[in-house]
Protein backbone atom coordinates (compact mmCIF):
# COMPACT_ATOMS: atom_id res chain seq x y z
CA UNK A 1 0.00 0.00 0.00
CA UNK A 2 1.15 3.36 -0.73
CA UNK A 3 2.78 5.13 2.29
CA UNK A 4 0.75 8.27 3.67
CA UNK A 5 3.15 11.15 5.34
CA UNK A 6 6.10 9.79 4.06
CA UNK A 7 8.25 12.69 5.83
CA UNK A 8 7.31 11.06 8.78
CA UNK A 9 9.51 8.24 8.31
CA UNK A 10 13.52 8.69 7.41
CA UNK A 11 14.06 7.95 3.69
CA UNK A 12 16.32 5.31 4.20
CA UNK A 13 13.60 3.37 6.11
CA UNK A 14 11.39 3.42 3.82
CA UNK A 15 12.19 0.12 1.35
CA UNK A 16 10.70 -0.11 -2.24
CA UNK A 17 10.80 -3.26 -4.23
CA UNK A 18 10.93 -3.52 -8.27
CA UNK A 19 9.77 -7.29 -7.96
CA UNK A 20 8.37 -8.72 -4.73
CA UNK A 21 6.94 -11.83 -4.52
CA UNK A 22 5.76 -12.59 -1.21
CA UNK A 23 4.56 -16.30 -0.03
CA UNK A 24 3.92 -16.93 -3.48
CA UNK A 25 2.04 -13.68 -3.96
CA UNK A 26 3.20 -11.47 -6.17
CA UNK A 27 3.28 -7.62 -4.39
CA UNK A 28 5.22 -5.49 -6.79
CA UNK A 29 4.29 -2.11 -8.05
CA UNK A 30 1.72 -0.38 -5.27
CA UNK A 31 2.14 -2.60 -3.01
CA UNK A 32 6.00 -3.17 -2.62
CA UNK A 33 6.70 -0.51 -0.29
CA UNK A 34 7.39 -1.31 3.25
CA UNK A 35 8.69 0.33 6.40
CA UNK A 36 11.93 -1.30 7.98
CA UNK A 37 10.94 -3.01 11.28
CA UNK A 38 12.45 -0.49 14.10
CA UNK A 39 14.59 -2.71 16.68
CA UNK A 40 16.42 -1.53 19.10
CA UNK A 41 19.23 -3.62 20.48
CA UNK A 42 21.98 -1.03 21.66
CA UNK A 43 20.46 0.62 24.30
CA UNK A 44 23.20 2.43 26.66
CA UNK A 45 21.73 2.29 30.31
CA UNK A 46 24.55 4.15 31.28
CA UNK A 47 24.02 7.04 28.92
CA UNK A 48 21.97 9.44 31.11
CA UNK A 49 24.40 9.05 34.24
CA UNK A 50 27.45 9.52 31.86
CA UNK A 51 26.15 12.68 31.15
CA UNK A 52 24.82 13.71 34.83
CA UNK A 53 28.67 13.10 35.44
CA UNK A 54 29.54 15.77 32.96
CA UNK A 55 29.12 19.47 34.53
CA UNK A 56 25.83 20.82 33.04
CA UNK A 57 24.24 17.48 33.03
CA UNK A 58 23.77 17.42 36.27
CA UNK A 59 19.74 17.75 36.45
CA UNK A 60 18.69 16.09 32.85
CA UNK A 61 16.75 13.77 35.04
CA UNK A 62 14.06 16.40 36.27
CA UNK A 63 13.10 16.88 32.24
CA UNK A 64 9.40 15.92 31.71
CA UNK A 65 9.38 16.16 28.17
CA UNK A 66 7.09 19.41 27.44
CA UNK A 67 9.06 20.74 24.58
CA UNK A 68 8.93 24.20 25.90
CA UNK A 69 13.07 24.20 25.45
CA UNK A 70 13.26 23.36 21.83
CA UNK A 71 10.36 25.53 21.62
CA UNK A 72 12.40 28.63 22.75
CA UNK A 73 15.82 28.01 20.93
CA UNK A 74 17.33 29.68 19.28
CA UNK A 75 19.31 27.49 17.06
CA UNK A 76 15.93 25.50 16.47
CA UNK A 77 14.42 28.78 14.69
CA UNK A 78 17.25 28.77 12.02
CA UNK A 79 18.01 24.45 11.59
CA UNK A 80 14.63 22.40 13.00
CA UNK A 81 17.02 19.61 13.16
CA UNK A 82 18.65 20.98 16.44
CA UNK A 83 16.35 19.52 19.14
CA UNK A 84 17.09 20.03 22.61
CA UNK A 85 14.00 18.25 24.05
CA UNK A 86 14.46 15.08 21.50
CA UNK A 87 18.08 15.07 22.02
CA UNK A 88 17.40 14.73 26.49
CA UNK A 89 14.61 12.72 25.67
CA UNK A 90 17.12 9.82 23.60
CA UNK A 91 19.76 9.99 26.29
CA UNK A 92 17.49 9.21 28.87
CA UNK A 93 16.16 6.21 26.97
CA UNK A 94 19.64 4.97 26.36
CA UNK A 95 19.37 5.19 22.42
CA UNK A 96 22.65 6.08 22.02
CA UNK A 97 22.79 5.56 18.20
CA UNK A 98 19.52 7.54 17.99
CA UNK A 99 21.92 10.59 19.38
CA UNK A 100 24.91 9.90 17.41
CA UNK A 101 22.80 10.69 14.35
CA UNK A 102 22.91 14.02 15.49
CA UNK A 103 26.74 14.18 17.05
CA UNK A 104 27.84 16.99 14.20
CA UNK A 105 25.63 19.74 15.16
CA UNK A 106 25.24 19.49 18.74
CA UNK A 107 27.76 21.48 19.68
CA UNK A 108 26.34 24.79 17.66
CA UNK A 109 24.15 25.46 21.05
CA UNK A 110 25.27 28.89 21.27
CA UNK A 111 24.39 29.08 25.00
CA UNK A 112 21.61 31.88 24.97
CA UNK A 113 19.53 30.20 27.72
CA UNK A 114 16.52 30.79 26.63
CA UNK A 115 15.95 27.11 26.78
CA UNK A 116 16.62 27.68 30.47
CA UNK A 117 14.33 30.78 30.99
CA UNK A 118 11.61 28.32 29.18
CA UNK A 119 12.02 25.17 31.46
CA UNK A 120 9.53 24.59 34.03
CA UNK A 121 11.36 21.82 35.39
CA UNK A 122 15.18 23.43 35.65
CA UNK A 123 16.74 21.14 33.67
CA UNK A 124 19.21 23.75 32.85
CA UNK A 125 19.06 22.24 28.78
CA UNK A 126 21.77 24.76 28.02
CA UNK A 127 23.83 22.72 30.84
CA UNK A 128 22.86 19.39 29.43
CA UNK A 129 23.99 20.33 25.39
CA UNK A 130 27.41 21.22 26.45
CA UNK A 131 27.90 18.15 28.83
CA UNK A 132 26.47 16.03 25.89
CA UNK A 133 28.98 17.92 23.06
CA UNK A 134 31.82 17.03 25.68
CA UNK A 135 30.28 13.27 25.85
CA UNK A 136 30.58 13.00 22.09
CA UNK A 137 34.20 14.57 22.02
CA UNK A 138 35.19 12.52 25.27
CA UNK A 139 34.02 9.04 23.54
CA UNK A 140 35.40 10.50 20.26
CA UNK A 141 32.20 10.00 18.61
CA UNK A 142 33.42 13.61 16.86
CA UNK A 143 36.81 15.58 16.79
CA UNK A 144 37.09 18.29 19.03
CA UNK A 145 34.33 21.38 17.46
CA UNK A 146 35.07 24.67 16.61
CA UNK A 147 33.53 25.65 19.98
CA UNK A 148 35.45 23.45 21.86
CA UNK A 149 39.01 24.64 19.95
CA UNK A 150 38.16 28.28 20.71
CA UNK A 151 37.27 27.60 24.75
CA UNK A 152 40.29 25.79 24.73
CA UNK A 153 42.19 28.51 23.14
CA UNK A 154 40.12 31.38 25.56
CA UNK A 155 40.84 29.15 28.68
CA UNK A 156 44.69 28.82 28.24
CA UNK A 157 45.35 32.66 27.95
CA UNK A 158 43.13 33.17 31.36
CA UNK A 159 44.84 29.92 32.90
CA UNK A 160 48.08 31.31 32.07
CA UNK A 161 48.25 35.07 32.44
CA UNK A 162 44.66 36.00 34.02
CA UNK A 163 43.65 37.94 31.05
CA UNK A 164 42.72 37.40 27.28
CA UNK A 165 43.67 39.73 24.03
CA UNK A 166 41.41 39.90 21.13
CA UNK A 167 43.48 39.37 18.91
CA UNK A 168 45.50 37.29 20.10
CA UNK A 169 42.56 34.70 20.67
CA UNK A 170 41.59 35.52 17.26
CA UNK A 171 44.73 34.86 15.84
CA UNK A 172 45.51 31.37 17.31
CA UNK A 173 41.89 30.44 16.84
CA UNK A 174 41.76 30.75 12.80
CA UNK A 175 45.29 28.62 13.27
CA UNK A 176 44.08 26.04 15.76
CA UNK A 177 41.03 25.49 13.96
CA UNK A 178 42.86 25.48 10.54
CA UNK A 179 41.23 28.63 9.00
CA UNK A 180 42.79 30.89 6.41
CA UNK A 181 43.97 34.38 8.83
CA UNK A 182 43.07 36.48 5.74
CA UNK A 183 38.98 36.16 5.85
CA UNK A 184 37.32 38.57 3.31
CA UNK A 185 34.63 40.03 6.03
CA UNK A 186 37.86 40.52 8.31
CA UNK A 187 39.71 41.96 6.01
CA UNK A 188 37.13 44.04 5.59
CA UNK A 189 36.66 44.94 9.01
CA UNK A 190 39.82 46.22 9.59
CA UNK A 191 39.65 48.54 7.00
CA UNK A 192 36.74 50.21 8.10
CA UNK A 193 38.02 50.04 11.96
CA UNK A 194 41.73 51.61 9.96
CA UNK A 195 39.74 54.37 8.58
CA UNK A 196 38.26 56.08 11.37
CA UNK A 197 40.73 55.22 14.30
CA UNK A 198 43.82 57.39 14.95
CA UNK A 199 47.32 56.47 15.24
CA UNK A 200 47.36 56.09 18.99
CA UNK A 201 44.87 53.73 19.42
CA UNK A 202 46.09 51.16 16.13
CA UNK A 203 49.61 51.53 18.00
CA UNK A 204 47.44 51.03 21.20
CA UNK A 205 46.03 47.64 20.24
CA UNK A 206 49.36 46.10 18.23
CA UNK A 207 50.78 47.10 21.58
CA UNK A 208 48.71 44.56 23.24
CA UNK A 209 48.86 41.78 20.54
CA UNK A 210 52.70 41.73 21.19
CA UNK A 211 52.99 42.11 25.05
CA UNK A 212 49.99 40.46 26.40
CA UNK A 213 48.37 41.75 29.18
CA UNK A 214 48.58 40.04 32.43
CA UNK A 215 47.75 39.71 35.96
CA UNK A 216 50.67 39.86 38.44
CA UNK A 217 52.08 37.53 40.91
CA UNK A 218 50.00 35.12 39.22
CA UNK A 219 52.24 32.35 39.27
CA UNK A 220 50.56 30.72 42.62
CA UNK A 221 46.76 31.38 40.97
CA UNK A 222 47.44 29.48 37.56
CA UNK A 223 49.15 26.45 39.72
CA UNK A 224 46.12 25.97 41.82
CA UNK A 225 43.76 26.39 38.79
CA UNK A 226 45.72 24.07 36.57
CA UNK A 227 45.67 21.66 39.55
CA UNK A 228 42.26 21.58 39.72
CA UNK A 229 41.09 21.72 36.26
CA UNK A 230 43.36 18.58 36.07
CA UNK A 231 41.82 16.82 38.80
CA UNK A 232 37.78 17.57 37.88
CA UNK A 233 39.12 16.13 34.11
CA UNK A 234 40.61 13.03 35.10
CA UNK A 235 37.20 12.76 37.66
CA UNK A 236 35.20 13.09 33.90
CA UNK A 237 37.17 10.49 32.03
CA UNK A 238 36.55 7.91 35.47
CA UNK A 239 33.25 8.86 35.33
CA UNK A 240 32.34 7.89 31.65
CA UNK A 241 34.85 4.95 32.02
CA UNK A 242 37.80 6.07 30.09
CA UNK A 243 41.28 5.70 30.85
CA UNK A 244 43.08 8.39 32.55
CA UNK A 245 44.72 10.90 29.89
CA UNK A 246 48.65 10.69 29.72
CA UNK B 1 16.00 55.79 45.51
CA UNK B 2 17.96 58.07 47.71
CA UNK B 3 19.72 55.19 49.20
CA UNK B 4 21.07 53.73 46.01
CA UNK B 5 22.36 57.26 44.68
CA UNK B 6 24.22 57.38 47.71
CA UNK B 7 25.70 53.78 47.16
CA UNK B 8 26.54 53.87 43.53
CA UNK B 9 28.08 57.72 43.63
CA UNK B 10 31.89 55.73 44.48
CA UNK B 11 31.68 51.87 42.55
CA UNK B 12 34.41 49.56 42.07
CA UNK B 13 34.76 49.96 37.95
CA UNK B 14 35.61 46.47 36.65
CA UNK B 15 35.90 46.48 32.65
CA UNK B 16 37.13 43.44 32.14
CA UNK B 17 39.19 42.25 28.79
CA UNK B 18 37.14 43.08 26.37
CA UNK B 19 37.05 46.86 26.93
CA UNK B 20 40.42 47.16 26.59
CA UNK B 21 40.20 45.29 23.31
CA UNK B 22 37.36 45.33 21.21
CA UNK B 23 34.82 47.52 23.40
CA UNK B 24 37.23 50.12 23.98
CA UNK B 25 34.74 52.67 22.84
CA UNK B 26 32.64 51.30 25.42
CA UNK B 27 35.54 52.08 27.72
CA UNK B 28 36.21 55.21 26.40
CA UNK B 29 32.41 56.79 26.64
CA UNK B 30 31.34 55.02 30.03
CA UNK B 31 34.52 57.16 31.57
CA UNK B 32 33.26 59.97 30.13
CA UNK B 33 29.90 60.02 31.47
CA UNK B 34 31.24 59.17 34.69
CA UNK B 35 33.30 62.50 34.72
CA UNK B 36 30.39 64.72 33.50
CA UNK B 37 28.49 63.22 36.19
CA UNK B 38 31.02 63.42 39.09
CA UNK B 39 30.12 59.54 39.54
CA UNK B 40 33.64 57.82 40.78
CA UNK B 41 34.98 55.08 39.15
CA UNK B 42 37.47 53.20 41.02
CA UNK B 43 39.62 50.99 38.94
CA UNK B 44 39.75 47.35 40.17
CA UNK B 45 43.97 46.74 41.04
CA UNK B 46 45.56 43.72 39.58
CA UNK B 47 42.40 42.25 37.99
CA UNK B 48 41.93 39.58 36.37
CA UNK B 49 39.26 38.05 33.44
CA UNK B 50 35.50 36.97 34.63
CA UNK B 51 36.58 33.87 33.31
CA UNK B 52 33.57 34.48 30.36
CA UNK B 53 31.46 31.54 28.83
CA UNK B 54 34.57 29.73 27.76
CA UNK B 55 36.01 29.33 31.03
CA UNK B 56 32.77 27.98 32.32
CA UNK B 57 32.25 25.53 29.10
CA UNK B 58 35.71 23.52 30.67
CA UNK B 59 35.28 24.10 34.37
CA UNK B 60 32.37 26.16 35.36
CA UNK B 61 34.15 26.08 39.20
CA UNK B 62 37.09 27.96 37.53
CA UNK B 63 34.56 30.49 36.02
CA UNK B 64 33.21 30.86 39.36
CA UNK B 65 36.38 31.38 41.51
CA UNK B 66 38.01 33.62 38.48
CA UNK B 67 34.94 36.29 39.31
CA UNK B 68 35.20 36.10 43.07
CA UNK B 69 38.50 36.55 42.71
CA UNK B 70 37.60 40.08 40.88
CA UNK B 71 34.62 40.68 43.98
CA UNK B 72 37.53 39.48 46.56
CA UNK B 73 39.90 42.40 45.11
CA UNK B 74 37.03 44.84 45.39
CA UNK B 75 35.68 44.21 48.64
CA UNK B 76 38.84 43.10 50.63
CA UNK B 77 41.75 45.07 48.21
CA UNK B 78 39.91 48.53 48.43
CA UNK B 79 36.72 48.16 50.97
CA UNK B 80 33.88 48.84 48.14
CA UNK B 81 30.92 47.27 48.05
CA UNK B 82 29.77 47.45 44.81
CA UNK B 83 31.18 46.60 41.89
CA UNK B 84 29.72 47.94 38.42
CA UNK B 85 30.64 45.89 35.39
CA UNK B 86 29.64 47.81 31.36
CA UNK B 87 30.73 44.16 30.21
CA UNK B 88 27.07 41.79 29.81
CA UNK B 89 29.59 39.27 29.79
CA UNK B 90 31.74 40.20 33.03
CA UNK B 91 27.91 41.13 34.43
CA UNK B 92 26.62 37.98 34.08
CA UNK B 93 29.64 35.93 35.30
CA UNK B 94 29.65 38.39 38.54
CA UNK B 95 25.96 37.47 39.32
CA UNK B 96 26.03 33.78 38.42
CA UNK B 97 29.17 33.21 40.95
CA UNK B 98 27.76 35.52 43.54
CA UNK B 99 24.29 33.10 43.29
CA UNK B 100 26.85 29.61 43.06
CA UNK B 101 28.73 30.78 46.10
CA UNK B 102 25.66 31.60 48.05
CA UNK B 103 23.66 28.35 46.76
CA UNK B 104 26.38 25.17 45.81
CA UNK B 105 28.49 24.14 48.25
CA UNK B 106 31.03 22.90 45.69
CA UNK B 107 31.75 26.22 44.14
CA UNK B 108 32.08 27.40 47.63
CA UNK B 109 34.48 24.94 48.53
CA UNK B 110 36.65 25.01 45.60
CA UNK B 111 36.93 29.22 45.66
CA UNK B 112 37.99 28.38 49.42
CA UNK B 113 40.73 26.13 48.04
CA UNK B 114 41.94 28.04 45.35
CA UNK B 115 41.88 31.74 46.91
CA UNK B 116 43.80 29.47 49.92
CA UNK B 117 46.60 28.55 47.47
CA UNK B 118 46.60 31.73 45.48
CA UNK B 119 46.99 33.32 49.18
CA UNK B 120 44.61 35.89 48.82
CA UNK B 121 41.13 36.38 50.86
CA UNK B 122 38.02 34.42 49.73
CA UNK B 123 34.82 36.11 48.52
CA UNK B 124 31.70 34.94 50.79
CA UNK B 125 28.24 35.88 49.21
CA UNK B 126 26.81 39.13 49.84
CA UNK B 127 30.20 41.33 49.92
CA UNK B 128 29.98 42.58 46.95
CA UNK B 129 26.72 44.10 44.76
CA UNK B 130 27.36 43.88 41.21
CA UNK B 131 25.43 46.16 38.93
CA UNK B 132 25.26 47.37 35.45
CA UNK B 133 26.14 50.51 33.43
CA UNK B 134 22.74 50.88 33.47
CA UNK B 135 21.66 50.39 36.91
CA UNK B 136 24.80 53.11 37.76
CA UNK B 137 23.28 55.88 35.67
CA UNK B 138 19.63 55.29 36.45
CA UNK B 139 19.92 55.21 40.22
CA UNK B 140 23.76 56.26 40.89
CA UNK B 141 22.71 59.45 39.08
CA UNK B 142 19.03 59.63 38.50
CA UNK B 143 17.02 60.06 35.89
CA UNK B 144 15.49 63.67 37.01
CA UNK B 145 19.21 64.96 37.74
CA UNK B 146 19.73 63.35 34.52
CA UNK B 147 16.60 64.99 32.46
CA UNK B 148 18.73 68.65 33.69
CA UNK B 149 21.95 67.42 32.52
CA UNK B 150 20.60 66.99 28.90
CA UNK B 151 22.38 69.46 26.68
CA UNK B 152 21.32 69.21 23.19
CA UNK B 153 20.42 65.56 23.13
CA UNK B 154 19.30 62.85 20.69
CA UNK B 155 16.81 65.40 18.42
CA UNK B 156 14.57 62.25 18.04
CA UNK B 157 16.94 59.94 16.82
CA UNK B 158 15.36 56.74 16.04
CA UNK B 159 16.70 53.55 18.43
CA UNK B 160 16.46 50.26 18.62
CA UNK B 161 17.28 49.17 22.06
CA UNK B 162 19.35 45.87 22.14
CA UNK B 163 19.76 43.63 24.90
CA UNK B 164 21.03 40.79 24.02
CA UNK B 165 21.04 37.32 26.19
CA UNK B 166 23.42 38.05 29.42
CA UNK B 167 21.64 40.78 30.78
CA UNK B 168 18.89 38.61 31.78
CA UNK B 169 19.03 34.95 31.47
CA UNK B 170 19.50 32.91 32.89
CA UNK B 171 16.53 34.33 35.38
CA UNK B 172 17.70 32.89 39.06
CA UNK B 173 21.15 34.89 38.88
CA UNK B 174 18.90 37.88 38.68
CA UNK B 175 17.27 37.94 41.83
CA UNK B 176 16.73 41.62 42.10
CA UNK B 177 14.63 41.71 38.32
CA UNK B 178 11.25 41.25 37.68
CA UNK B 179 10.12 42.55 41.51
CA UNK B 180 7.82 45.16 40.23
CA UNK B 181 8.00 48.91 41.12
CA UNK B 182 11.27 50.32 39.32
CA UNK B 183 12.94 46.90 39.09
CA UNK B 184 14.43 45.37 35.82
CA UNK B 185 12.20 43.06 33.51
CA UNK B 186 13.67 40.15 32.38
CA UNK B 187 11.53 39.31 29.67
CA UNK B 188 10.86 43.21 28.44
CA UNK B 189 14.03 44.98 29.94
CA UNK B 190 13.34 48.70 29.72
CA UNK B 191 16.20 50.67 31.98
CA UNK B 192 18.40 51.43 28.30
CA UNK B 193 15.14 52.60 26.59
CA UNK B 194 14.29 54.69 30.33
CA UNK B 195 17.78 56.59 29.96
CA UNK B 196 17.88 57.05 26.32
CA UNK B 197 14.06 58.56 26.52
CA UNK B 198 15.54 61.15 28.66
CA UNK B 199 18.18 61.80 26.06
CA UNK B 200 15.30 62.78 23.71
CA UNK B 201 15.53 59.71 21.21
CA UNK B 202 12.66 57.84 20.13
CA UNK B 203 13.16 54.26 20.60
CA UNK B 204 11.10 52.16 18.28
CA UNK B 205 9.26 49.02 18.64
CA UNK B 206 11.89 46.92 18.72
CA UNK B 207 10.40 42.72 19.48
CA UNK B 208 14.51 41.17 18.96
CA UNK B 209 15.49 43.33 22.19
CA UNK B 210 16.67 39.91 23.84
CA UNK B 211 17.56 37.53 21.22
CA UNK B 212 20.49 35.91 20.47
CA UNK B 213 23.31 37.48 18.23
CA UNK B 214 24.93 33.93 18.26
CA UNK B 215 27.82 35.91 20.31
CA UNK B 216 29.38 32.45 21.69
CA UNK B 217 30.12 30.98 18.46
CA UNK B 218 31.12 34.35 16.82
CA UNK B 219 33.85 32.82 15.00
CA UNK B 220 33.63 29.48 15.74
CA UNK B 221 30.40 28.88 13.49
CA UNK B 222 30.06 32.23 12.36
CA UNK B 223 27.80 30.99 9.40
CA UNK B 224 25.22 30.43 12.27
CA UNK B 225 25.81 33.77 13.60
CA UNK B 226 25.91 35.91 10.21
CA UNK B 227 22.54 34.34 9.88
CA UNK B 228 21.33 35.26 13.87
CA UNK B 229 22.86 38.99 13.58
CA UNK B 230 21.18 39.58 10.12
CA UNK B 231 17.62 38.51 11.78
CA UNK B 232 18.48 41.27 14.27
CA UNK B 233 19.46 44.08 11.90
CA UNK B 234 16.81 43.57 9.38
CA UNK B 235 14.39 43.83 12.56
CA UNK B 236 15.76 46.87 13.92
CA UNK B 237 15.22 48.55 10.07
CA UNK B 238 11.79 47.12 10.08
CA UNK B 239 11.07 48.62 13.00
CA UNK B 240 12.47 52.21 11.73
CA UNK B 241 15.17 52.45 13.81
CA UNK B 242 18.50 54.35 12.52
CA UNK B 243 20.20 53.04 15.13
CA UNK B 244 20.93 49.57 17.21
CA UNK B 245 22.20 50.45 21.06
CA UNK B 246 24.16 48.39 23.09
CA UNK B 247 25.57 47.52 25.86
CA UNK B 248 27.60 44.24 25.63
CA UNK B 249 30.13 43.99 24.22
CA UNK B 250 30.02 40.64 22.77
CA UNK B 251 26.85 41.68 21.21
CA UNK B 252 28.06 45.22 19.75
CA UNK B 253 31.23 43.49 17.82
CA UNK B 254 28.91 40.69 16.66
CA UNK B 255 26.81 42.97 14.83
CA UNK B 256 29.08 45.34 13.50
CA UNK B 257 30.95 42.19 12.31
CA UNK B 258 28.30 40.36 10.92
CA UNK B 259 27.25 43.14 9.59
CA UNK B 260 29.94 42.88 6.97
CA UNK B 261 29.97 39.03 7.19
CA UNK B 262 26.35 39.18 5.84
CA UNK B 263 27.01 41.63 3.32
CA UNK B 264 30.37 39.53 2.00
CA UNK B 265 28.89 35.91 2.26
CA UNK B 266 24.96 36.67 1.81
CA UNK B 267 24.87 39.80 -0.28
CA UNK B 268 22.48 41.24 2.30
CA UNK B 269 22.82 45.14 3.36
CA UNK B 270 21.74 47.17 6.04
CA UNK B 271 22.35 50.31 6.96
CA UNK B 272 21.93 50.35 10.56
CA UNK B 273 24.41 51.66 12.99
CA UNK B 274 25.43 49.96 15.65
CA UNK B 275 26.34 52.37 18.46
CA UNK B 276 27.10 51.88 22.38
CA UNK B 277 24.17 53.36 24.76
CA UNK B 278 27.07 55.38 26.69
CA UNK B 279 28.10 56.93 23.30
CA UNK B 280 24.51 58.09 23.08
CA UNK B 281 24.28 59.14 26.69
CA UNK B 282 27.44 61.15 25.96
CA UNK B 283 26.43 62.99 22.85
CA UNK B 284 22.79 63.88 24.54
CA UNK B 285 24.93 65.19 27.76
CA UNK B 286 26.88 67.91 25.35
CA UNK B 287 29.93 65.91 24.60
CA UNK B 288 31.86 65.52 21.84
CA UNK B 289 32.52 62.60 19.10
CA UNK B 290 35.73 62.05 19.93
CA UNK B 291 35.27 61.95 23.82
CA UNK B 292 32.64 59.27 23.73
CA UNK B 293 34.87 57.28 20.89
CA UNK B 294 32.40 57.54 17.99
CA UNK B 295 35.63 57.21 15.57
CA UNK B 296 36.31 53.90 17.13
CA UNK B 297 33.81 51.86 16.09
CA UNK B 298 33.62 49.99 13.16
CA UNK B 299 30.21 50.72 12.51
CA UNK B 300 30.63 54.00 10.66
CA UNK B 301 27.63 56.43 12.50
CA UNK B 302 29.72 59.70 11.97
CA UNK B 303 27.49 61.02 8.80
CA UNK B 304 24.66 60.13 10.42
CA UNK B 305 24.70 61.93 13.66
CA UNK B 306 26.43 64.95 12.15
CA UNK B 307 23.14 65.02 9.21
CA UNK B 308 21.16 65.45 12.48
CA UNK B 309 23.29 68.01 14.47
CA UNK B 310 24.00 65.60 16.96
CA UNK B 311 27.38 64.73 17.19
Amino acid sequence: MAIHEKHLIRPENIKTHDNLVIDGVDVSGHWSTFIETRVVTDYNEQLEEEIAALPGGEYIHRCWQCGSCTNACTVNAINPEFNPRYWIYLIRMGMESELLRDKEIIWQCVSCNKCTYACPRDVFPEGVMKATAHWLEMKEHTAPSNSTIFDEEFTRQVVQTGKIEDGRILMNFLKNSKQPLFQDWLIEMVKQMVWNLPVKYLFGMGWATLFQPKTRSWAKTRAAIEEHIAEEKAAERAALGLDPVE
Amino acid sequence: MPERKEKYKKVAYYHGCALEGTAQPYNTSTRAIAKKLDLELVDIENWNCCGAMEVKNIDPEIQTYLSSRVMSLAHNGMGQDVVMAPCNGCYHNLKKAEYDIANSKKSRDVVKKISAKADHPVYEAGQVETIHALDWIKFGYGEEELKAKIKGGLKGLKVANYYGCMYTRPRHIFPEKDQGGDSESTSQPHYMDDLLEIAGAVNVEFPLKTACCGGAHTLSDSDTSTRLVLNILQAAEAAGADVIATECPTCHSGLEMHQIRALKRLSKETNVKIVYFTQLLGLALGLSARKVGIHENVSNSIPLLKSRKIA
